[in-house]
């Protein structure tokens, strides 16, 4: 049986609401790092908030599949990458993935962590689809996306306002039949 | 223009930090027992607080701002070794009409007058401006309260409205000033 | 003594929260009217959910909130609602006061004004306020000037602070110190 959890850079892991919180408040006080993976303003919740925010999530967790990212080399934590259901009737799924420290970006930590979680996806989960949505200024995320597979579906004009500029959101989506398809790279 | 590189938290002595609920509840009572402070920053009677009172208006902050998502509040520290030396917020917002109010304050004497109530405004406006797109903010301020007179006035913010006696404070009557900055005027300013 | 509720045209009396939750969901079907009056998004509500809130206000503490309906005088009509928030209790003695006469129809007859000139007498003489305040938009001229004719004087106004219909309005604020009000009355 493969493992499904384990990359060649990173491993998918769960953490404790702990040291999860203490990561978070580490990461959003980066707020290029917010601004590129989120839509809400940029904030500065404290630990304690923080760790009952994730409390509170994992209560209600029957469609959400969440993970954080560990490095193999020093097991350190990076960031987190899920995959949310939006209907199991329709079998689709939306993939959110956020590299919390910058010292691991442009490198490959991201892209493989992506590939683990759409091999979770699509192999554990027998998923039909995956979608997901980016920022447009967010190349680096863009380049990582269609390294995986994932193909551009669509745009939304001026989506998002930040800097009072209005900027537009992509969405992109891969479907089973074309990840099952050997894609010429390393799996 | 968009400019995700330049942090929005971080100015070149001070930053801009979460509330820490272990440390800062005790730092911020003795700033409650400093009536100067209080009167310098809140409207409402100055009026000491315990830790155990500070720790509970924090969790109410935060109850606050996750609930309504009008208020947004931070705590500012020095970059040198991250102590609390203040407070800074966004409140009282309209989401339907692009307006809030501003407030911000250094808690101790000792680190007034360094330049760090500047470099909070200045990342407060930003953060107003350029993450919550706030069409204009509102700050206000007693007349007593020159220090902050001046800041706002260095940042170009009008005077908008003032409230006669409004406030009364050591037996004599205040007006109530209230002044106003509109995100294009920010951005000209910038620009410049 | 003089009756402190009755002026000339109309009365202050205490509020029925059933009878003006009915009223209010009429009233509150004009978009004019609610426009006038809330700077909040325009909202239509059922009588149950105004019932709620008319109850709820009148649990709470009546030392600070002081809220009227405003009857005519001749036939006991009920033309709306005016209120006086005290928001500085211990020093300046600050007040807030709003109103809004709900049925188009009865608009521009003077029953505000009559109602507002009784409201003050109730803050000066009966509550001994220092100063009520108010704050009016820019487009309802019909209601600044029935407030200078009162007594308020212009204190400012917060440039663009309400946008409706695609345009900027300013926020006039208005103010009247108890030793204006006693002059104009008495002296």
């Amino acid at each position: 049986m493969k493992d499904l959890y384990r990359g060649t850079l990173v491993r998918l892991s769960d953490e404790s609401p702990e040291v999860l919180a203490k990561a978070f408040a580490k990461w959003n006080q980066d707020s290029e790092q917010h601004r590129l993976a989120d839509d809400d303003p940029a904030q500065l919740w404290s630990e304690k908030k923080l760790k009952e925010f994730i409390e509170k999530r994992a209560e209600n967790n029957s469609k959400s599949f969440r993970f954080s990212i560990r490095t193999l080399e020093d097991d350190k934590l990076i960031g987190g990458v899920g995959l949310w259901v939006a209907s199991w009737t329709h079998s689709e799924a939306w993939m959110g993935i956020s590299i919390g420290d910058h010292d691991y970006w442009g490198r490959g930590y991201g892209t493989e962590a992506v590939r683990l979680i759409l091999q979770y996806g699509f192999l554990e989960l027998n998923l039909r689809r995956i979608s997901l949505g980016l920022h447009a200024y967010n190349e680096r995320a863009l380049k990582s996306y269609e390294k995986t597979g994932f193909k551009m579906e669509g745009r939304m004009r001026g989506e998002g306002w930040r800097d009072g500029v209005h900027y537009d959101s992509l969405w992109m989506g891969i479907l089973r039949e074309e990840w099952l398809e050997p894609q010429g790279t390393q799996p | 223009m968009l400019d995700i590189q330049t942090q929005l938290f971080e100015a070149q002595d001070v930053r801009f930090g979460p509330i820490d609920h272990e440390t800062h509840p005790e730092i911020e009572s003795k700033w409650t027992h400093d009536a100067e402070f209080m009167r310098l920053f809140d409207l409402k009677p100055a009026r000491p607080l315990s830790p155990a009172m500070v720790k509970k208006q924090y969790e109410a902050i935060e109850k606050e701002m996750d609930e309504d998502k009008n208020l947004f509040y931070f705590t500012i520290r020095a970059r040198e070794d991250d102590r609390l030396i203040g407070k800074a917020v966004v409140e009282w917002i309209s989401w339907t009409n692009g307006n809030g109010y501003i407030r911000l304050g250094i808690g101790s004497a000792e680190n007034r007058r360094k330049g760090y109530g500047s470099q909070a405004l200045s990342m407060l406006l930003r953060y107003a401006f350029g993450e919550l797109n706030l069409y204009r903010v509102t700050a206000v301020v007693p007349a007593y309260n020159e220090g902050a007179l001046r800041l706002f006035q260095k940042f170009g913010f009008m005077e908008e409205i003032r409230r006669r006696k409004a406030l009364n404070r050591d037996g004599e009557f205040w007006d109530l000033l209230s002044f106003g900055l509109l995100n294009s005027e920010w951005r000209d300013q910038n620009r410049a | 003594m003089k009756d402190l509720f009755k002026g000339e045209l109309v009365r202050l009396s205490a509020f029925d929260p059933e009878e003006l939750a009915k009223a209010y969901t009429g009233w509150t079907r004009d978009s004019e009217l609610t426009r006038l009056f809330d700077a909040g998004a325009s909202a239509l509500h059922s009588a149950k959910a105004g019932k709620d809130f008319f109850e709820k206000m009148v649990k709470e503490d009546g030392s600070a909130n002081h809220f009227f309906s405003i009857r005519k005088l001749d036939d006991n009509r009920l033309l709306g609602d005016i209120n006086l928030d005290v928001i500085n209790q211990w020093g300046s003695r600050d007040s807030f006061v709003g109103l809004g006469i709900g049925d188009r129809n009865d608009w521009g007859k003077g029953y505000g004004t009559d109602a507002m000139k009784i409201i003050l007498r109730f803050a000066f003489a009966e509550l001994n306020l220092r100063r009520v305040s108010l704050s009016v938009f820019e487009y309802n001229p019909r209601a600044i000037r029935s407030y200078e004719k009162v007594g308020f004087q212009h204190e400012g106004r917060q440039r663009g602070a309400l946008l409706r219909d695609g345009k900027r309005w300013d926020m006039l604020y208005m103010g009247i110190l108890a030793e204006d009000w006693k002059e104009q009355n008495h002296g």
